[in-house]
């Protein structure tokens, strides 16, 4: 076993230290030593995306990235999404146009959505198929993720939005 | 699945990533994006006793154009050459291919010098830096060496890297006026290595072929330099015969292995029918 090294990061703007091995892989720590189980594990082998997170401007697959390449880095899981209890654009959307049906990818969706969004406010259906092609879903056939992202990227850009899903407003009635 | 234990080094300068290659040797692999290492040591295929971390070494990153050629650093992420304007201005076959590469989230950490470097036949950068007569800049204690990327590819995880050598730079020529280039890949679905792919540059003058470069991939040992099929096309039209043709000829050079994507006759059928797609479309896209 090689020695343990503390390596510090801000994770979802909390400045944190952890001690890993250097072996590590990120997404190890962060469900197993710091409690955040949002990024899942479904693959591991960086196929599904369900445990990705944003780290220092890019979206990564933190099952093939080492904790200790972290040192320094600032970090957003699914966890610092939602701000004083209101949900995030993203979170909203993807509860309006019913982008989950079992929620397992969610967390990784919408992390991944979220660093698409920042690159790009207004992409076209071509586009965020495109680059979301590394996030797998099983339930939704990405139709209704599609319709998430485009509702969440409007209410970012401060258009005013509502859902195309035929029940919602009964149900918001 | 846990990777073995092992040493961590991340060095911020190029003099000491070389320090460390010849302080450990054949212990030692070079990371960089760690999307072909890092799963190959989770799944104990390898096991390094050191990691040298290549993420802080300035010297490996960046594009430039420098006289006549793109000069782009080895820690180049795939990611970064589909954003850069500049890629995009001179070379448009790099964003064409890079997006066929893996998908988003591994386009952000993956590296140009890394898929060359780590010399599998399925990764997409050899075949198309033969088609671009692209040149590595090697580095070790003793100095600096430039390879061409067609001596580069010596077997299968097997290149003209020695031990104690890094990769730093990508060198590919800017190509003149009249070039047309492409790179088709026939995979799976995404973030699957190709079942076959064909990367094509062409040089068409009064709309006679004047140069042609053709390399294939995942269908060998190594990306495949498709001499014979390039040189069948110089001195004439690019018309349907003469890309059928060439297309026959790239086929006879293949040795794919049969696994789930295919067995030899259909790989090989499909290399041929890359090679058919490239020329076209690299010739629509002649400029």
């Amino acid at each position: 076993m090689s020695k343990k090294t503390i390596v510090s990061f801000k994770l979802n703007g909390t400045a944190t230290d952890v001690m890993v091995e250097p072996r590590e892989l990120l997404i190890h720590t962060l469900r197993e030593k710091l409690s955040i189980t949002g990024p899942h594990i479904g693959c591991e082998t960086s196929h599904c995306g369900t445990c990705t997170v944003d780290l220092d401007g890019i979206s990564v697959k933190s099952c093939t990235v080492l904790t200790v390449q972290c040192e320094g880095a600032e970090m957003l899981t699914i966890e610092g999404f939602a701000k004083g209890g209101v949900l995030h654009p993203l979170q909203e959307a993807f509860t309006q146009e019913h982008g989950l049906q079992c929620g397992y990818c969610t967390p990784g969706m919408i992390t991944r959505a979220y660093r698409l969004l920042q690159e790009n406010p207004s992409p076209t259906e071509e586009e965020i198929r495109f680059w979301m092609a590394g996030n797998l879903c099983r339930c939704t056939g990405y139709q209704n993720i599609v319709k998430a992202i485009q509702y969440a990227a409007a209410k970012m850009r401060g258009e005013s939005v509502t859902s195309s899903h035929p029940l919602m407003a009964e149900i918001s009635a | 699945m846990i990777p073995r234990s092992f040493e961590y080094h991340a060095p911020t300068a190029l003099p000491e990533v070389i320090a460390l290659l010849g302080q450990y040797g054949d212990e030692a692999k070079l990371l960089a994006g760690g999307h072909s290492l890092l799963p190959m040591m989770k799944l104990r295929f390898a096991g390094p006793g050191h990691l040298i971390d290549l993420r802080k070494v300035a010297e490996l990153k960046g594009i430039s154009v420098v006289g006549s050629e793109l000069h782009i650093g080895a820690m180049t992420t795939e990611n970064e050459l589909i954003f850069s304007k500049l890629v995009a201005e001179k070379l448009p076959l790099l964003v064409e291919v890079a997006r066929q590469i893996a998908d988003p989230q591994v386009r952000y950490k993956g590296t140009i010098g890394g898929d060359i470097s780590h010399g599998d036949p399925g990764n997409d950068h050899p075949a198309v830096m033969m088609a671009m007569d692209a040149t590595f800049v090697l580095v070790s204690a003793t100095g600096e060496r430039l390879v061409k990327a067609t001596e580069f590819f010596h077997g299968m995880y097997d290149t003209a890297l020695t031990p104690g050598e890094v990769m730093t730079q990508i060198r590919i020529p800017v190509p003149p006026a009249g070039t047309g280039s492409s790179y088709a890949k026939l995979k799976r679905k995404t973030g699957d290595y190709a079942t076959a792919a064909a990367a094509v540059v062409v040089q068409v003058q009064n709309g006679v072929c004047s140069a042609a470069r053709i390399a294939l991939t995942n269908v060998g040992p190594t990306a495949l330099f498709a001499t014979d099929a390039a040189a069948s096309l110089v001195g004439k039209p690019i018309d349907d015969a003469a890309i059928v043709q060439a297309a026959k000829l790239a086929m006879a050079i293949c040795e794919p292995v049969a696994d789930l994507r295919g067995d030899e006759a259909y790989k090989t059928a499909m290399a041929g029918q890359m090679v058919e797609r490239a020329l076209r479309s690299a010739v629509s896209h002649v400029k």
